[in-house]
């Protein structure tokens, strides 16, 4: 209980830069924090997080907080099983209760065609392992009493993907957790400090130029989510992403009466009930770009339309919070991870709206590629090359609608 | 924010009327390399600043038109037909 309570200081707040990292990691997001903490079984502690806000203020705070990896590709499937295995045991490896709960998750159909690529789905993720089947809308009722799935709704249910390891986890201590143990590593977290330049000599990034100095850099990672493309650009490589706003908001508490992530692609909404009682609602992006992060009146509209079919004793519940984030989509819904044309330059980009759930993961194999200097054959389907040649890992059909 | 566009037809709508076009970007040359061609596809300048950029009416008149905004702000600076509009902007691409 004592860690719930605790009034130390979870992590230096180090006054000064110094000169000189061995790794610069640009963003102090989950994916970042991650890198850094997985960087210590590897023996590489002289790193730098620079942040430009405080911690986990991008997409780390700002997601839905559901991990999955029911995915279409074997690549994407194999890939996000990764992540949430090492998610299941991060809370003993930090020593820090992240509250992840593996209730499971549900992808409705609302078609006979949804039905089809659902099994199509089921199928992958079962030869990679993973649990997920294709369930009718008896199981669905039993799964979810709460929900209404009556035929006479304008997306009446057929039947779901149901995914039982999927579930929902604390993500603000996931970001803390992975930062305390990156700063007892040895990693530095500069919160306040933007990078403004990258010094890029031939092939190689040799300094980056932040709002409190300038530093030295070994190996420069790029972990800036939405903003990756403007940190891309101070270091001359081109990413095929476009920006875009995704939002989410939050009921007042009920009593818990939802304990499964219930998703509908087709009424473009996901929808859990977190710990404290507060039902979480997400939507899809906004199909234009931008890199303001505010809020739209048309979304609360069509999310609270399409939630109250479903969950129609909401309909006095109040919204306490609604927000916006940042999303760098790539054009085949697959992440962009590892190297670029430049050789100290690796980049996690391309996340659109699935980055959180891939933290631990993108951490271990980034460390691994920073310290052997060679791409692990996990993410090697995911290059940035693979759009100069077409050989694209669509994810269309089990993220474009998020989580 | 939500913003509003002017459709140069049929005037100031709200922006769930219209469809997004992305930016405005450079047509590859006439006989493109592969790797040309796929750059021309794939990869976007989505620059933080002004950027030009293909709207739709697709709720009304269903005309494309040209519009910059500000994509830190949403500002829309203006829209145009094509034939009718302003020279781009430093800093935005052109269709050649």
């Amino acid at each position: 209980m004592r860690d719930l309570f605790r009034k130390r200081r979870m992590w230096r707040r180090p006054t000064e830069l110094k000169s000189s990292y061995d790794v610069v990691v640009i963003g102090g997001g989950s994916h970042g924090l991650a890198t850094a903490h997985y960087l210590r079984e590897h023996g590489i502690t002289n790193v730098a997080v620079l942040e430009k806000s405080y911690i986990g203020s991008g997409a780390a705070g700002r997601n839905t907080t559901i991990l999955r990896s029911n995915y279409k590709t074997p690549e994407g499937a194999r890939f996000y099983d990764a992540s949430v295995k090492l998610y299941e045991g991060l809370s003993r490896e930090l020593d820090f209760n992240l509250l992840f709960s593996q209730c499971g998750h549900l992808t409705l159909a609302h078609s006979d065609r949804a039905m089809f690529v659902m099994a199509n789905r089921a199928e992958v993720n079962r030869l990679q392992g993973i649990d997920s089947r294709l369930i009718g809308p008896d199981e669905v009722k039993q799964l979810a009493p709460a929900m209404y799935v009556g035929p006479d709704t304008s997306y009446p249910i057929t039947g779901a993907l149901h995914h039982p390891p999927g579930g929902i986890i604390r993500h603000d201590a996931v970001v803390w957790g992975l930062a305390r143990s990156a700063d007892a590593g040895g990693a530095e977290i500069h919160p306040y400090t933007e990078v403004l330049g990258l010094d890029r000599s031939g092939d190689r990034i040799t300094g980056v130029r932040t709002s409190r100095g300038d530093v030295r850099a070994g190996v420069v990672l790029n972990c800036t989510a939405g903003w990756s493309t403007l940190l891309c650009d101070m270091a001359g490589v081109q990413l095929p992403i476009t920006t875009h706003i995704l939002q989410a908001c939050v009921t007042e508490p009920v009593k818990p009466f939802l304990d499964v992530v219930v998703v509908s692609s087709q009424m473009h909404i996901y929808i859990s009930q977190s710990d404290r009682g507060e039902f979480v609602m997400g939507s899809e992006i906004e199909p234009w770009t931008t890199y303001r992060t505010q809020g739209t009146l048309n979304f609360l509209q069509d999310l609270t339309r399409h939630t109250l079919e479903l969950f129609p004793q909401l309909e006095h519940a109040r919204i306490l919070r609604a927000w916006a984030g940042l999303c760098d989509l790539s054009p085949d819904y697959s992440p962009i991870l590892g190297r670029t044309e430049v050789e100290n330059f690796h980049v996690s980009a391309g996340w659109g709206t699935y980055g959180f759930k891939a933290a631990p993961i993108v951490g271990k194999t980034l460390a691994e590629l920073v310290a052997t200097d060679r791409t692990p054959e996990l993410i090697a389907p995911f290059a940035l090359e693979r759009f100069y040649r077409d050989d694209l890992v669509s994810e269309l059909a089990a993220a474009a609608v998020s989580h | 924010m939500s913003f509003l566009l002017t459709c140069p037809n049929c005037g100031v709508r709200e922006v769930t009327d219209f469809g997004f076009g992305g930016e405005v970007s450079q047509r590859p040359t006439e006989r493109p390399t592969w790797r040309e061609l796929n750059t021309y596809n794939y990869f976007r300048r989505n620059v933080a600043g002004v950027q030009r950029e293909w709207w739709v009416h697709r709720s009304g008149c269903r005309a494309w038109f040209l519009a910059e905004r500000d994509t830190r702000t949403n500002e829309v600076l203006w829209t145009a037909l094509p034939n009718a509009a302003p020279s781009p902007s430093p800093g935005t691409a052109v269709a050649s």
